[in-house]
């Protein structure tokens, strides 16, 4: 079932942007885009994400989302029965009676994301379709997109970049003759979005504003005028939709740790024309905090050797900071999805021959786990107890995409989520 | 289409892969895209399982559909069987394979693998994960069990010869399963009946081959091994099990049941067992336990076992039941029959709340997500069914079958209410800063806020039923203060009542008169 090719690019490059890829081609251990609502409900404060899809569909969001409960959670799924399957004008129907059910339920919902899963891909259920012309029908109270967050076309964290994609078409036009705006992009815990916010304040940049906004009227406007940052790496659709509108993308490595978060910063500052000594100063507090603060954890990790399975496309940032900052060494780099553009930046700073994958094909993955014996294991919720049951020690990947990991005041949380199950089982040991 | 926010059941192919997880020597083969493989996270994360799940997803994606998904199938089957070796294999698809019809089972038929080869057939669109483990356990024996009209016991000394049974039904994943056959076990070998085969949860394929060679099956989880167990009787000549061993009068049933189909004297088993449940129910302490109005619901077996145990073996009154399991609502309604209530057959939690917030029960016997109901409604829970949750998987020894299970419903149906002395006193002395009246349980914590459930409760339950009969009339200020004296876990059903009444009187304000009225009309 493997297909396996050794690329090689450019030789004359830094870093691993010359590094061989293993591409593999097998069972997949990871989320499908349906996961991303599970942060996403709780960003959009007023945003309902109903799924269009199989009782699988549902299964997968509240298994993946443990069993939290929320009061009641702004998302659900419309189970497709034998019937929808029967007629498509009768699936459309049905569609809309659920919506209509939806919407009188909760009169406090503005906008609602109908979202393909695989079965209403497969049966090519046109949600673009039902969600015009839902819209017209709810408008102006509720205004109604869709995207696709199916296993056949999404990898766990592209669901949320299928999201803000669908988003985009409706971002209001900037003024063309207004300065630059800069729009940062993609999910950050609130409380990281509103550091950033200080840090940019503190530089002079009182305008920064954000996407996916908090609620469904906070949407930014853009134009040739705006320049946007990504503070994930996973929003390759999101970056071209963006530069169709004539949004251009700041090229930077992410804000993960110190060195990418004040890099980060960095870009937007020489957007923004501040100079080096206001930056500097605007910075030097939080950086200060972080530097002492990763340096106590360093001893934890310096030299130890981590192995990454793909999950979330956040390995090759993490992988750079755990090895430039922590010195730890790097096994294997897995990523679901390797997006050369959006990542060139943090390929540069990986060290040289880093073993990097992509795709993945479980089995040999494990064996090449099993066979390296790391000492530190990223990977998603199905393997992490059996890989522990096997004596290695693991850390659920799923933890660093629900976690404020960002910036700096998050750099030594960031830290321990990687220090702690060593700990813990050297404390166990004990 | 149904709008669904929170599922009871999964899919079909999760209840397969109960079966196939229990097992040893089993592989399954699961045509499906990327993300279903969360499941796997199922057993290794809530059950906590040290082994992956003996199940390979074939992966496909969106440019496969115009390709060779059956090739990737083909594949998938291939490598599994080199790299695992299994001894019998179940080939399926989950919904989104259904839908390109591949048919794993011709495709794997074409490789002629030299192990048994199980297809399944599990309709997506209509079924759910007990279906889908009943039909799944269902095709394996079929597929495996040897018919054999007699138990083949030749050659065996009559005279030392013991009954032979099957344990029928626990799966991977089920709800304490793995204490209930242990239970269960030693009630058995202690009765003198040997044990030929524990299916599927510990069984390989050679195992289900000698499934024959038993005297009869006792079947712990009908959801599950009813279908085998019928086939069985009929093919093998088994006759099995109908009492569900939980609760200390079906323990004693359905040792009667064994002794009856083992050619036993059940007097021997019976006598000088028994419970502790038993006694903790009759002691004087537990009195308070009298008529407490409780809300069961769950799958069938357990809600109609927990019913009967509330009401016969403690007291409570059941106020209502219900179940998820479509399959099983004629036993569910025949049951609450024997309540006076009506059968709330839904698998959609926000009905199964309205009815708790509407009956305002004193205690909700559900699962987890009645818990999560029970806990926004601010009403004592104790969780006594599948779908699991982590919590479901105790470290310790927590069978719910058996005398041993009898003495653990008692503690953990008990344990989330508040004791009797503690409850006189509240009724006898309101408002004082620690001890007052919507406290939670001291033992629980004691602060624990009630009011935010309470507003809760009457918005759900107002909601819930037509409120046009309390329009015409209203609260006087001396009967809302003295309402506020009623302890909480009756206030709303006081509320409810006095304004029932005052509407068939046709009283438009009412006051403590009305209130002290109504609640010598409707007692207690």
């Amino acid at each position: 079932m493997s297909i396996l090719a050794l690329i090689r690019i450019n030789p004359e490059n830094q870093g691993c942007a010359n590094a061989p890829v293993l591409r593999e081609r097998g069972q997949h251990e990871v989320f499908c885009g349906l996961t991303g609502i599970i942060w996403l409900h709780r960003k959009i404060q007023d945003a309902f994400f109903l799924v269009v899809g199989s009782r699988t569909c549902a299964h997968l969001i509240q298994s993946a989302a443990g069993v939290m409960i929320f009061a009641e959670p702004r998302f659900g799924t419309a189970i497709i029965d034998e019937r929808d399957l029967a007629g498509l004008a009768d699936a459309n129907a049905e569609l809309d009676r659920v919506v209509q059910q939806l919407l009188a339920r909760r009169p406090e919902i503005k906008l609602l994301f109908l979202v393909g899963s695989c079965p209403s891909e497969v049966i090519k259920l046109d949600l673009a379709r039902a969600a015009a012309r839902l819209s017209t029908k709810f408008a102006p109270s509720v205004r109604i997109l869709n995207y696709s967050g199916s296993g056949i076309e999404t990898t766990f964290t592209q669901g949320e970049d299928a999201c803000l994609a669908s988003m985009v078409p409706v971002l209001p036009k900037s003024d063309a003759t207004a300065g630059t705006e800069i729009l940062v992009v993609g999910t950050l815990a609130d409380v990281v979005e509103d550091q950033f916010v200080r840090l940019f304040r503190q530089m002079g940049m009182d305008s920064v504003k954000f996407f996916p906004p908090r609620h469904a009227d906070g949407l930014a406007a853009i134009g040739p005028n705006t320049r946007f940052l990504l503070a994930q790496p996973f929003l390759a659709d999101t970056s071209k939709a963006l530069e169709n509108r004539g949004a251009r993308r700041v090229a930077a490595p992410y804000p993960l740790g110190i060195e990418g978060t004040t890099l980060w910063l960095q870009a937007a500052a020489q957007i923004a024309g501040v100079g080096h000594a206001r930056f500097e100063m605007a910075i030097a507090a939080a950086r200060q905090r972080a530097s002492a603060a990763v340096a106590r954890s360093r001893p934890q990790l310096e030299g130890k050797r981590i192995f990454f399975f793909p999950d979330s496309q956040l390995e090759i940032p993490l992988a750079r900071f755990l090895a430039r900052e922590l010195g730890m060494r790097l096994v294997e780099v897995g990523t679901p999805y390797l997006h050369r553009q959006n990542m060139a930046e943090e390929l540069a700073l990986l060290p040289q021959d880093t073993m990097l994958s992509e795709g993945q094909h479980v089995e040999n993955q494990l064996d090449r786990c099993l066979e390296a014996q790391p000492d530190l294991v990223v990977c998603g919720l199905g393997l992490a107890n059996p890989l522990e049951a096997h004596g290695l020690t693991t850390k659920w990947a799923i933890e660093l995409v629900f976690t404020p990991i960002q910036g700096f005041d998050q750099a030594a949380d960031l830290v321990e989520l990687f220090t702690r199950p060593l700990v813990r089982r050297l404390r166990l040991a004990a | 289409m149904q709008l669904t926010l929170w599922t009871y059941e999964g899919p079909p192919h999760v209840g397969a892969m109960r079966i196939a997880t229990a097992m040893e020597g089993i592989h399954y083969v699961l045509h499906a895209p990327q993300g279903d493989t969360y499941a796997d996270l199922l057993f290794t994360m809530i059950e906590r399982l040290q082994k992956r799940p003996p199940v390979t997803y074939t992966t496909f994606q969106a440019r496969d559909l115009g390709g060779d998904t059956a090739e990737l199938f083909k594949n998938a089957a291939r490598e599994s069987f080199a790299r695992f070796k299994p001894r019998a294999m179940l080939v399926g698809a989950s919904c989104t394979a259904e839908l390109i019809q591949d048919d794993p089972g011709g495709l794997a038929k074409a490789l002629d693998l030299p192990i048994p080869v199980v297809a399944l057939e599990l309709p997506a669109y209509q079924r759910k994960e007990n279906w889908g483990a009943s039909e799944t356990f269902y095709q394996l024996v079929r597929a495996l069990a040897k018919p054999n009209p007699q138990p083949d016991r030749t050659g065996e000394n009559t005279e030392t010869k013991k009954p032979r049974c099957n344990i029928l039904g626990p799966t991977a994943l089920g709800f304490r399963h793995r204490d209930d056959v242990q239970e269960i076990s030693t009630l058995l070998a202690s009765m003198g009946v040997e044990i030929n085969v524990v299916a599927p949860l510990g069984a390989a394929p050679e195992d289900i081959a000698q499934l024959s060679n038993a005297d009869f099956n006792v079947v712990l989880y009908p959801e599950i091994a009813n279908l085998t167990a019928q086939w069985l009787q009929r093919n093998c000549n088994q006759p099995f099990t109908k009492v569900v061993p939980i609760g200390v009068k079906a323990t004693r049933a359905f040792i009667q049941e064994i002794a009856t189909l083992a050619g036993l004297d059940a007097d021997g088993a019976l006598r000088g067992c028994d419970a502790r449940a038993s006694w903790y129910a009759r002691s004087v302490d537990s009195t308070y336990l009298t008529n407490k109005r409780v809300f069961v619901f769950g799958d069938a077996t357990h809600a109609v076992a927990a019913a009967r145990v509330a009401s016969e073996e403690l007291g409570f009154t059941v106020v209502g039941i219900g179940t998820y399991s479509r399959e099983f609502a004629r036993e569910v309604r025949e049951a609450a029959k024997a309540y006076g209530v009506d059968a709330l057959i839904t698998d959609d939690y926000l009905e199964v709340e309205a009815r708790v917030a509407e009956l305002q029960p004193e205690l909700v016997l559900g699962t987890q997500m009645e818990r999560h109901i029970a806990k926004r409604l601010g009403v004592p829970c104790a969780v006594i069914s599948a779908p699991v949750h982590v919590q479901d998987f105790p470290a310790r020894y927590s069978p719910q079958m058996g005398y041993e299970g009898a003495n653990v419903l008692f503690d953990t149906w008990v344990h989330p209410l508040m004791m009797g002395l503690e409850e006189h006193l509240l009724g006898m002395f309101k408002g004082d800063a620690e001890f007052h009246e919507d406290a939670a349980p001291s033992h629980l914590g004691g602060a624990a806020m009630k009011e935010a459930a309470q507003a809760t409760s009457e918005a759900i339950a107002q909601a819930a039923e037509t409120s046009a009969q309390t329009m015409a009339t209203h609260w006087g200020t001396d009967a809302e203060n003295e309402l506020k004296k009623i302890p909480f876990f009756v206030r709303g059903k006081a509320r409810r009542n006095t304004e029932r009444y005052a509407a068939e009187k046709g009283v438009a304000l009412i006051t403590v008169e009305t209130l002290y009225d109504a609640k010598a009309h409707f007692g207690r």
